[in-house]
């Protein structure tokens, strides 16, 4: 057993969801008890899905056990024959249904139903969401595909590509599959299907044709890439383009393949990212300590454009899926950190609690994290909330994501001018810790900040004087916290009982980067 | 609306027959109730013993309300724990004495069972008792079951307080009488409560579940007992065992309801009728005010209700009566109907009532009825929205003050609201 407060991954049939749920026609049947039905939720509230998944649940109840579930799922696959016409149909069990081993798949076949079934082989108690996404698509892959499909001859036609891996509920891929269809596009190379977000079983059936494919989601598209390669014998791209430097990889590394000049969209196809980063303004991001925590394939992106692409100094960095630490572990090594492989989000709050960060990159749970350290954060991967799917176009891929990345990482924090701004007026009448937002108007006063306690939470540690405590107050509050933290180590470490204006001071020589 | 309804008498002919459907659900599970019941009663913490499902329903159904750390959590069964490599009792002993270290201040722990641990018949009431003994006497041990093969959304509260009725304290039989309010209201319901009740001259008087577990009731054969929500009846069932009496009632929601189920108790603890009239009466005038509002928009307008939480017939009631709303169907995952004669009665004669659920066909009625407001889970909303349907989200009921006279007004805005919405929309 696995104590656990919040998770990263919900079960593996909710990876299944997340792949019917994205494409056109096909219809999962779920044999489980009422309430595993709360899965539709994640897709009408969160993503505002404005229809429900494609999902039939049998919702076996106590007094069905003693009977026949295995009639149950008989019956609902009927319905859904006769009620969705699906092309297709993903039959499977949830973890429930795992364990009264009714076999949906030896049932379903003795129907003899007229349209492909896919039986789906999900083991709960082992995998979990992102396995049970990948899983499935491979099987539909697998199942749809027409073996007798290839590409036409090459010459007189535009090269042709599959993008593998967006879902329903997935991190941004929305726009990322239009951002890159667009790059794609713009280099003389066209888009043969996307699957499986907005593919239907036609679609599937053709992926045969395409010259290669481009994985844009290595946790849910790797196992059917490595399938159609055996297949059909089409190599993969997997460089994942997040950031200019990615994305330049990218468009070599897919010219190469398709045999087209990559040089001039790489002439003129430049995010502004790049001329963002080096304005005057941006030099106060150099060495903002920054701790980046997600799916593998976005944390190590997101580590890559943070060091290289925003002068940002990674000082943590991990993956909650086992599956991808390997490359995870790679790039930590890379940028002289410790990684972080673990489901745990509270091992995830004690890493950024120790690594005194200015800003985190995670998933929706870090958010609540950093929130609660007063800490600015962007979301960079899945889990995700209502929020991670806004209105507007803001992919993450292609030259137009970075400068995406741009804004939603670099706005969290304090901007350069404002910072000094900060310091010079912190004790204007108006503009000070305790004053309110000045777009309330007058009336409104400031939330009761935290006071610095005066003496220590116990008697191991310094008692500050008075004329530390008020230059204390003095520090921007935004910084104060944590010069308040490293004043107290330092002085515990020098075994200082009383903290002096000079302690503080020495404790900043210290600490100074 | 100013002057209270006559309550109908029963006659048998309520409504339409009930419509007994059988099909797929749409509901959420018992586990649901963690969600308010860990915010009520603050010494305590629920852990489930499930699978990987149960914490992902958890932590959806909890959405934004992400604390700190909640004093709940999940101890996920794995392979290992299916195929007998690990004993699941000895393991459960290990992740009840981590969480106890880490969270010293626990007064009471709720073992919650879930589907796969019901199916692998994994006994947690023994694992209660053992686990009780080697914690005593700083932390109580509870089990009950939240899974979906048994329970549904609210019965989660219900198999909770069950679970609470054998530790009350036993009240003699010349013990003075008592009353006690049973079912997780908010404080500030429950505030306003209990200072009705000191008005009407009736002192000892408890809730159930107190905000503190430690805090339990007593009950004994002088305790009489009102349901504050219409979904415990296994806890009635509990209570009645220990001697108590459930006093019959509508249930507090709007001016009729809250004046029915005051007087159940005022009619048993001998309050003077003209003492109960003067002391409800500001109450029910400011109630009045505050639903007259509400009156307007939504007069004459229907309404569908799929079913969530059983609070579906006293809200009908209370939106046919006291707001003319009409009813078009009204579905219930369960119909109690010891528990709802009196509701039953007063609504308008001839209701659609449904109990269970098939919801594809439920949902083909509602495409043919047109409603123009559709009481349903957050799964139904959106879909039904875009269809130009107008929802209300069923949960909301279930985590907003809604009891009482001083709530009433609130409760008529939030059916009120998605249809101002509609109104003021010209996109």
């Amino acid at each position: 057993m696995q104590l656990s407060v919040w998770t990263y991954e919900g079960p593996p049939h909710v990876g299944a969801m997340r792949v019917a749920t994205a494409m056109e026609g096909i219809h999962y049947l779920l044999h489980s008890p009422q309430g595993d039905t709360y899965a539709d939720l994640l897709f009408t509230m969160i993503e505002r899905r404005n229809k429900r998944p494609p999902v039939t649940y049998t919702t076996f109840q106590a007094r069905d056990l003693g009977k026949d579930t295995s009639e149950l799922f008989q019956t609902a696959a009927l319905d859904v024959v006769e009620r969705f016409a699906p092309d297709a149909m993903l039959v499977g069990a949830s973890c429930t249904a795992e364990l009264i081993q009714d076999d949906p798949a030896g049932l379903i076949e003795k129907m003899g139903l007229p349209i492909p079934v896919i039986p789906l082989e999900l083991p709960s108690y082992q995998r979990k969401e992102h396995w049970g996404a990948a899983e499935t698509f491979y099987q539909i892959v697998r199942t749809l595909s027409d073996k007798n499909r290839r590409p036409s001859d090459r010459h007189g036609r535009r090269p042709l590509v599959n993008l593998l891996g967006p879902t329903a509920l997935g991190f941004r891929h929305r726009d990322d599959i239009i951002e890159i269809s667009g790059l794609l596009g713009k280099m003389g190379i066209d888009v043969n299907v996307t699957a499986p977000l907005g593919a239907c079983a036609a679609d599937i059936a053709k992926l045969g044709e395409a010259d290669f494919n481009i994985v844009l989601y290595p946790e849910t598209g790797d196992l059917a890439a490595d399938y159609l390669k055996r297949e059909f014998g089409q190599p993969a791209v997997r460089t994942v383009p997040i950031g200019v430097g990615a994305t330049k990889d990218f468009v070599r590394e897919v010219a190469e393949l398709a045999g087209v000049d990559p040089e001039p969209m790489l002439k003129e196809g430049l995010s502004r990212l790049s001329w963002w980063s080096r304005s005057i303004d941006s030099n106060y991001l150099t060495g903002k300590r920054v701790f980046i925590f997600g799916d593998g394939t976005h944390a190590v992106a997101a580590a890559r454009v943070a060091s290289e692409e925003l002068g940002f100094k990674v000082v943590g960095l991990g993956c909650y899926n086992r599956e991808y630490a390997r490359d995870v572990r790679a790039a930590a090594k890379l940028y002289g950190v410790e990684p972080l492989i673990t489901d745990d989000h509270l091992a995830v709050e004690k890493a950024i609690e120790d690594a005194q960060v200015e800003l985190v990159l995670g998933t929706q749970m870090e958010r609540h994290i950093a929130k609660r350290f007063g800490i600015g954060c962007a979301v960079i991967s899945s889990p995700v909330h209502v929020q991670d799917f806004p209105a507007r176009y803001s992919p993450h891929m292609g030259f137009e994501g970075a400068n995406v990345i741009f804004d939603e990482w670099v706005h969290p924090l304090v901007m350069g001018l404002e910072e000094h701004l900060l310091t010079m007026f912190r004790d204007d009448f108006e503009f000070n810790d305790h004053a309110g937002a000045s777009h309330l108007g007058p009336g409104h006063s400031a939330p009761v900040k935290e006071e610095v306690p005066a003496a220590p939470a116990n008697d191991t540690e310094a008692v500050w004087s008075e004329d530390a405590q008020r230059e204390l107050k003095k520090i921007p509050f935004f910084v104060r916290g944590k010069a308040k933290r490293n004043t107290e180590t330092f002085a515990s470490e020098q075994g200082v009982a009383t903290i002096e204006l000079a302690t503080l001071y020495e404790a900043k020589a210290h600490y100074a980067r | 609306m100013n002057a209270v309804l006559p309550l109908a008498k029963a006659n048998g002919s309520d409504c339409a027959p009930v419509l007994k459907e059988r099909g797929q659900r749409e509901v959420f599970c018992g586990l649901t109730g963690i969600v308010w019941l860990h915010r009520k009663m603050q010494d305590a913490f629920f852990l489930v013993v499930g699978s990987r499902t149960c914490a992902h329903l958890l932590q959806s159904a909890a959405g934004v309300m992400i604390f700190a750390e909640p004093r709940f959590a999940t101890a996920i069964m794995e392979e290992r724990d299916l195929a007998g490599l690990a004993d699941a009792n000895e393991e459960l002993d290990r992740i009840v004495d981590q969480l106890l270290a880490r969270r010293p201040e626990i007064k009471s722990l709720f073992l919650v069972g879930s589907c796969p641990s019901e199916v692998i018949k994994l006994d947690l009431s023994k694992a209660a008792q053992r686990l009780g003994a080697k914690h005593a006497p700083r932390v109580r041990v509870l089990n009950y079951s939240g899974s979906g093969i048994e329970t549904t959304f609210t019965e989660g509260e219900d198999a909770c307080l069950a679970s609470l009725v054998p530790v009350m304290p036993e009240l003699s039989a010349d013990a003075p009488a008592n009353l006690i309010i049973v079912g997780s209201l908010p404080d500030i319901v429950e505030d306003q409560f209990m200072r009705l009740f000191a008005d009407l001259g009736i002192d000892n008087v408890a809730s159930l579940p107190e905000r503190a577990v430690a805090d339990l009731p007593g009950v004994g054969p002088n305790t009489r007992f009102l349901l504050a929500q219409p979904f415990l009846g296994d806890t009635a069932q509990c209570l009645k065992e220990r001697g108590a009496q459930r006093l019959d009632g509508l249930f507090p929601f709007g001016i009729q309801g809250t004046t029915s189920w005051l007087q159940a108790a005022a009619d048993e603890f001998g309050v003077d009728q003209d003492h109960f009239d003067a002391v409800l009466a500001p109450y029910q005038q400011r109630a009045a005010k505050a639903i007259a509002h509400q009156r307007e928009r939504l007069e004459g307008k229907s309404i569908f209700f799929m079913p969530d939480s059983q609070l579906e017939i006293p809200l009908a009631r209370f939106l046919a009566n006291e707001l003319g709303m009409v009813l078009t169907e009204v579905g219930t995952p369960y119909l109690h109907r010891t528990h709802l004669t009196q509701e039953l009665a007063a609504l308008p004669a001839g209701v659609q009532l449904s109990e269970g659920q098939d919801v594809d066909k439920q949902l083909d009625r509602v495409r043919a009825a047109q409603p123009d407001l559709t009481v349903c889970g957050l799964g139904l909303a959106n879909p039904l929205e875009s269809e130009g349907l107008s929802t209300k989200w069923a949960i909301e009921l279930v985590f907003s003050p809604i009891h009482g006279f001083d709530q009433a007004g609130d409760l008529a805005e939030l059916f009120a609201r998605p249809l101002r919405r509609r109104d003021v929309l010209r996109v």
